[in-house]
């Protein structure tokens, strides 16, 4: 089986999804001839001709509102948003149309998008290009939103996101692009090549969405992560040497709730990891459905380890990605209580 | 210190507030059959002035002049003139239904009735309109039955929408009509997009998007003249400018020089500026940026001037913000009654099939009335199931909200 590094895996999955269905358009900015700044769309535009593939103007509401109309008249199109950080000027398209459009006319007209967008930090990328804005659409009824945290996984979600009939975020990682990360930014970065999720078919293949991975069995106590976060779970598991069970969300939304209550109700400990900020994040809404239905299995309060609620900072990039240490410090915390 | 003098802040104001006896001689209106008609492939720097002016049809002496004077038949026109006497019947008695209580809210066309009576016309079956809350005719001249529209104002079981909209935010693929949001602008690069994808798909469909003038200052509406431009796409980038956006003059949105219509040059896109209270106008103007559409020649940007003669929902009160005769003293007059004269003139109408038309179309409505009312009102009668709100979020219903549904005790 090929290789690839997340972004091969990401192009791998237009390209199946484009061979397959003559309805799928990509575009955003950057995307056609360049194949996108993080390279995730090239050669496609080569290969499909510029009415499938192609360069759009810097204008997110109109990305996106542009893309509505696609998808209402008929196409499946899969944009891309260059940084999750510029979603915003897109954000009343995606809540008041996109995702509200097939309830709103009671299916008349339905809306099968995708919007991909790069999300995190730990790549120096100051305020404007490390946010991690999840929540924000996952308040949202009417849209799905997905976030892989590796090649195998971004390309199967990615091309079940496409063939969706709802609108759909997808969201990559972007310090995963080349690599799994796991917070320690001093050592070298480890290829996608040496890693078994670097493995990726070639050809089609969707993973379902809303289901989780459970990417360590363990005893002792469930963190819950997903993209970037669950390589510094792992990576504090094996430093604090816990028996952790590391769940793998996925999705975000749908959430598979089960197996997260299985895990808890099984190690009654729970840690929730984010690299978003922590104020009405989505470790908030992981912490209240955990306490509902795992309550008299819990041995310990759940905790959560997130960014802090301040702007993504440059300089003080470390100090604010959360760290394997200060997952560990949460798990020992959660094992004492 | 600053050898210039202190900066001053510009916010314009409308010349006329209530107790202002209302005077448009300032405003300067083109002699009918005027402005020329351009070949549907001029280069749109050529037509700029087309723009500036108001294309108009029908003279004073209730004559079709000029060179947009188009070719429907005698039929067609008849036709027409019951499409736009029918909106205003359905708004009046619509607008009295939300006042006895039978719905919470109502918009109604009053004054602007030719505008999408008539560009409906230039469309064919599979073409898209994204319209906004102003647009009713569209589905109107189509013959959309007028009890279903009425069971979406009532919101009861058989409005089509489920009652998850407000009122009069209809939506019917299959007439064309793409779901109304609400949420202002946000059909425009929509309706850029649906065009696009029928070019990219070497349909032949068109789309028509709308906005009013209020709204042309949205975000939104420079994104989808940005991709209109870029891409060139089979669409009509309508303009509905009756002068109000609720209690806000046009000149908020627009400033107090150029036109709405002039915002294309920019672009490089061709501009019309045509009297939409001229049935005749409009649809010469709606069938003439069509072919462009339609012959792959790309977007046309259309400003109809026209006057809201009604107050912007039935939430809202004129005179608290303009000169209550403000609409009597509209030079460009109302729709129905310029037509009138130029069926009459033309020889194919009378006062007296006008009273009989407006009667017969009073039972129309009547008897629709009473067949949606029996169905339900928003108040009384049978509604849309409180279980079936929880349908359509997705095509598939998720786990969480099955559960929510079954919290809810449905």
């Amino acid at each position: 089986m090929p290789k690839m590094t997340m972004i091969e895996a990401i192009q791998s999955a237009h390209d199946t999804a484009m061979e397959r269905d003559e309805k799928v358009v990509v575009y955003g900015e950057d995307v056609g001839f360049f194949g996108g700044v993080f390279r995730c769309t090239a050669g496609l535009q080569e290969k499909y001709g510029p009415t499938r593939c192609f360069d759009a103007p810097i204008n997110e509401s109109g990305i996106v509102g542009t893309a509505i109309g696609m998808a209402a008249y008929g196409l499946r199109p899969c944009v891309e948003i260059q940084f999750s950080d510029y979603v915003y000027p897109a954000y009343d398209q995606i809540v008041s149309e996109a995702a509200r459009l097939r309830h709103r006319c009671a299916g008349d007209f339905t809306c099968p998008l995708v919007i991909r967008m790069p999300v995190g930090g730990g790549i120096f990328g100051g305020q404007t290009h490390s946010q991690s804005p999840e929540a924000v659409f996952t308040h949202v009824c009417g849209i799905k939103t997905v976030m892989p945290s590796n090649p195998y996984d971004a390309k199967g979600l990615l091309a079940a996101a496409i063939d969706d009939p709802d609108p759909v975020i997808f969201m990559e990682p972007k310090r995963l692009y080349n690599g799994p990360f796991d917070g320690h930014h001093e050592n070298p970065v480890v290829p996608w090549r040496e890693h078994e999720l670097g493995e990726v078919p070639e050809g089609y293949y969707t993973l379902p969405l809303g289901k989780a991975d459970i990417r360590r069995a363990g005893e002792a106590v469930t963190i819950i992560a997903y993209g970037t976060m669950v390589y510094v779970a792992e990576a504090a598991a094996a430093e604090t040497g816990i028996d952790a069970e590391i769940i793998d969300l996925r999705t975000l939304l749908p959430l598979d709730l089960d197996t997260i209550v299985e895990s808890v109700a099984k190690t009654g400990r729970c840690v929730i990891v984010h690299e978003a900020t922590r104020t009405s994040g989505y470790g908030g809404e992981l912490a209240m459905l955990v306490q509902e239905e795992c309550f008299y299995h819990l041995e310990a309060p759940i905790t959560r380890v997130t960014g802090w609620d301040t702007p993504y900072p440059h300089a003080q990039e470390w100090d604010y990605f959360p760290s394997p240490e200060r997952v560990g410090r949460a798990m020992q915390q959660v094992m004492e209580a | 210190m600053s050898d210039y003098p202190p900066l001053t802040f510009n916010v314009p104001a409308p010349e006329l507030r209530p107790g202002d006896t209302p005077d448009f001689s300032d405003v300067d209106i083109p002699r009918a059959g005027e402005a020329r008609r351009p070949a549907v492939d001029v280069d749109p720097k050529d037509i700029r002035d087309l723009a500036f002016t108001i294309i108009r049809v029908m003279s004073r002496d209730g004559e079709a002049v000029g060179e947009w004077t188009c070719d429907l038949g005698d039929a067609e026109l008849l036709e027409g003139m019951r499409h736009m006497m029918r909106l205003r019947a359905f708004d009046a008695r619509m607008l009295m239904a939300q006042r006895q209580g039978k719905t919470s809210f109502y918009m109604q066309h009053l004054g602007e009735e030719a505008i999408s009576c008539a560009f409906q016309r230039a469309l064919q079956k599979g073409d898209m309109n994204f319209p906004t809350y102003r647009q009713a005719g569209l589905l109107i001249a189509q013959d959309y039955p007028l009890k279903t529209m009425m069971c979406q104002i009532y919101s009861n079981a058989e409005d089509p929408n489920h009652g998850r909209q407000l009122p009069i935010m209809y939506s019917s693929k299959e007439h064309g009509f793409f779901s109304i949001s609400g949420n202002l602008a946000t059909q425009y690069p929509q309706a850029v997009g649906w065009a696009m994808a029928s070019a990219i798909s070497n349909d032949t469909k068109i789309a028509a998007g709308w906005v009013g003038d209020g709204s042309t200052a949205e975000s939104d509406v420079h994104a989808a003249i940005v991709f209109a431009s870029t891409y060139k796409p089979p669409v009509i980038l309508n303009i509905v400018n009756n002068q109000w956006a609720i209690s806000t003059f046009q000149g908020i949105a627009k400033g107090e020089s150029g036109t709405f219509a002039a915002r294309g040059h920019g672009f490089g896109i061709p501009a019309l500026r045509v009297d939409g209270n001229d049935y005749l106008a409009v649809y010469a103007v709606a069938q003439w940026a069509a072919e462009r559409a339609r012959r792959n020649l790309g977007p046309t940007l259309v400003e109809y001037v026209t006057y809201r003669a009604g107050g912007h929902s039935t939430s809202d009160d004129p005179s608290a913000y303009r000169p209550k005769e403000e609409g009597d003293a509209w030079p460009l007059g109302d729709p129905i009654l310029r037509f009138k004269g130029y069926l009459i003139k033309k020889g194919i109408w009378s006062e007296e099939r006008h009273v009989q038309t407006e009667a017969e179309i009073a039972d129309e409505i009547l008897t629709a009335q009473k067949e949606a009312e029996a169905i339900g009102t928003l108040s009384t009668g049978s509604g849309p199931s409180a279980r079936d709100m929880f349908e359509d979020v997705f095509e598939e219903m998720p786990p969480h909200l099955i559960k929510q549904r079954q919290e809810a005790g449905y």
